[in-house]
């Protein structure tokens, strides 16, 4: 039976919030599952390590800014330039971009980041893994 | 939130992936896609790359013509670097996308290792993709057809055959080479098939496609029968050119790259078709390297379609342009797989199922892991053993024999922590 496979999801302390949140972001291997946790204007999100395209480790990339073309009044083009607030996750092993917010590709949303729940309890970092 | 003592899980951090990342932290997921999708099969990867810029002192020092060797070591010593004598652009190449694929231009840390260090780099690479063979091209080299000193591209073509025939291939059975032919300067072609038409670790012969000559010309009949006469494969290796005047239209990286690398095959696989030469040198075995698939049904039909209306331009045929080029060979990097009904069909049109070739490309940026071909839906089991590695073995006459250590073995020993 397939659901003998399916383990339930636990919580999962993985430290202080204060502590973590000076760091941008942290990769971890829980039980060979891996996540990765990203402390960005304030927000938590935690993304499954596995990218959409090839299932690269996309949290193990780097963080950049959202490229943007800006257009001037008349159609033209107002070159290239970077956001100023919002930024992608780059996969490291082919560069598809993910905002670290909402987890989309900035050109085809629906090629997403698979979310993992987390949250603040007194203090505490959980994830539900 | 409680957790017991015996569900304490183990927890462990992994590092960012960068340029220094060790190449078995960087593949850690394809190393375990290995294990749990393709352990029993047999893989040849037919197009992986030297970063040769990181041993170009060595390269150079083979030079065999005393004033292009000064010459280039004192560039290498100064401003030219890893670049020395050669026409790549650095400032167009921009392949990582401004560092975000940090394994474009790696350097594999291989501190306090032992051996030659891209024999140990690119064993890391095979063991982590889960490779029994590799067939290594060179990087920079890729666009010395367009050099404009022929003479340049003969001594580095000397030197860099026997870089690779003396310093690399003989360190691991594993590793295969593809001879390098100077094509601007078909007279030396011919000396050096002559020369290494026998070493064993030499499987076949690449022309970098990046470049202007027309490949019917008469000036490579020779050239063309005694390739024939040694029944290695003949690989025309695609590329990109930014000064192409057609391409300096294009302004971004992206737009140059996905026409440039279809273009140059386009070129040469339309004259060796409209010239015969498939009827004028049956024998010979064509392989075209790292342009996709897409490409394929698209010239064969338009191909097809004008040779019908214009037969007096074609004499030398007695088929269609599609049936020959079912006939040559191609490699599959980097396969467009966007949308799998359109790759479906492409891979009908042209019997993928005996003509293609997996490769790789790694570490370049757009490179494919072996999981690429055994994640496609529609394609039987005996169809991506044949991709993967059967055919290659049949084309280069390579033994199949499992060369590679379990990607079990391969996890336990680098658990991938960076
Ligand atoms: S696997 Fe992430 S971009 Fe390809």
């Amino acid at each position: 039976m397939a659901a003998q496979n399916i383990k339930p999801l636990r919580d999962v302390n993985i430290g202080k919030y204060d502590e973590l949140s000076t760091r941008e972001r942290i990769v971890l291997d829980i039980d060979g599952k891996e996540v990765g946790v990203y402390f960005e204007a304030g927000e938590i999100r935690a993304w499954l390590n596995v990218c959409p395209h090839g299932g690269g480790p996309v949290c193990q990339g780097q963080i950049m800014p959202r490229t943007v073309q800006d257009v001037r009044p008349g159609g033209k083009s107002g070159g290239l330039g970077h956001h100023p607030t919002e930024r992608n996750i780059v996969c490291p092993w082919h560069g598809y971009e993910f905002g670290i917010l909402s987890g989309e590709h900035p050109i085809k949303g629906d090629v997403k980041l698979i979310p993992v729940a987390v949250r603040v309890v007194d203090g505490d970092v959980v994830l539900s893994v | 939130m409680t957790q017991t003592p015996d569900d304490t899980p183990v927890i462990k951090e992994l590092a960012e992936i960068g340029r220094r990342s060790d190449t078995r932290d960087v593949l850690n997921h394809a190393t375990k896609h290995a294990l749990n999708k393709f352990e029993d099969y047999f893989i040849v990867d037919v197009d992986a790359h030297v970063s040769e810029d990181q041993f170009w002192e060595e390269v150079l020092e083979l030079i065999d013509n005393d004033v292009w060797k000064q010459i280039g070591l004192h560039q290498f010593g100064s401003f030219g670097g890893g670049n020395a004598l050669l026409n790549l652009a650095p400032g167009l190449s921009q392949q990582s996308v401004g560092g975000r694929i940090g394994h474009q231009g790696r350097r594999e840390p291989v501190e306090g290792t032992e051996g030659h260090p891209f024999v140990t780099s690119a064993r890391r690479g095979m063991d982590a993709l889960g490779l029994d063979y590799q067939v290594v091209f060179p990087s920079a080299m890729l666009v010395l057809g367009m050099h404009p000193q022929d003479e340049v591209e003969v001594v580095l073509a000397r030197a860099f055959n026997r870089w690779m025939t003396e310093v690399v291939l003989p360190k691991d059975d594993r590793l295969k080479g593809l001879l390098y032919l100077p094509f601007n300067t078909p007279e030396v072609c011919e000396e050096l098939v002559e020369k290494y038409k026998d070493d064993e670790n030499i499987i076949g012969f690449t022309v970098c496609s990046t470049r202007n000559n027309p490949v019917h010309s008469d000036v490579y009949t020779k050239l063309y029968s005694m390739i024939e006469e040694t029944g290695k494969p003949l690989a025309f290796h695609s590329g990109y050119h930014w000064g192409d005047p057609s391409f300096a239209q294009l302004n971004r990286f992206l737009s140059m790259h996905a026409l440039s690398f279809t273009h140059y095959n386009q070129i040469h696989v339309t004259n060796w078709i409209i010239n015969a030469m498939p009827e004028r040198f049956p024998k010979i075995k064509m392989l075209w390297v790292e342009s996709g698939l897409a490409w394929i049904p698209f010239l064969a039909q338009r191909l097809d379609h004008e040779v019908l209306m214009r037969p007096s331009e074609a004499p030398g045929l007695t088929r269609l342009p599609s049936e020959y080029m079912r006939e040559m060979w191609y490699t599959s990097q980097p396969m467009e797989r966007t949308d799998l009904g359109m790759l479906e069909a492409t891979m009908k049109f042209f019997n993928a199922e005996t003509q293609l070739l997996y490769s790789s490309d790694w570490p370049h940026w757009d490179w494919d892991a072996p999981s690429t071909i055994t994640d496609l839906p529609f394609l039987s089991d005996q169809a991506k053993r044949n991709i993967l590695g059967l055919n290659a073995a049949k084309l280069f006459n390579l033994p199949v024999k499992r060369t590679r250590p379990d990607s079990e073995q391969t996890l336990k020993e680098r658990p991938g922590v960076s």
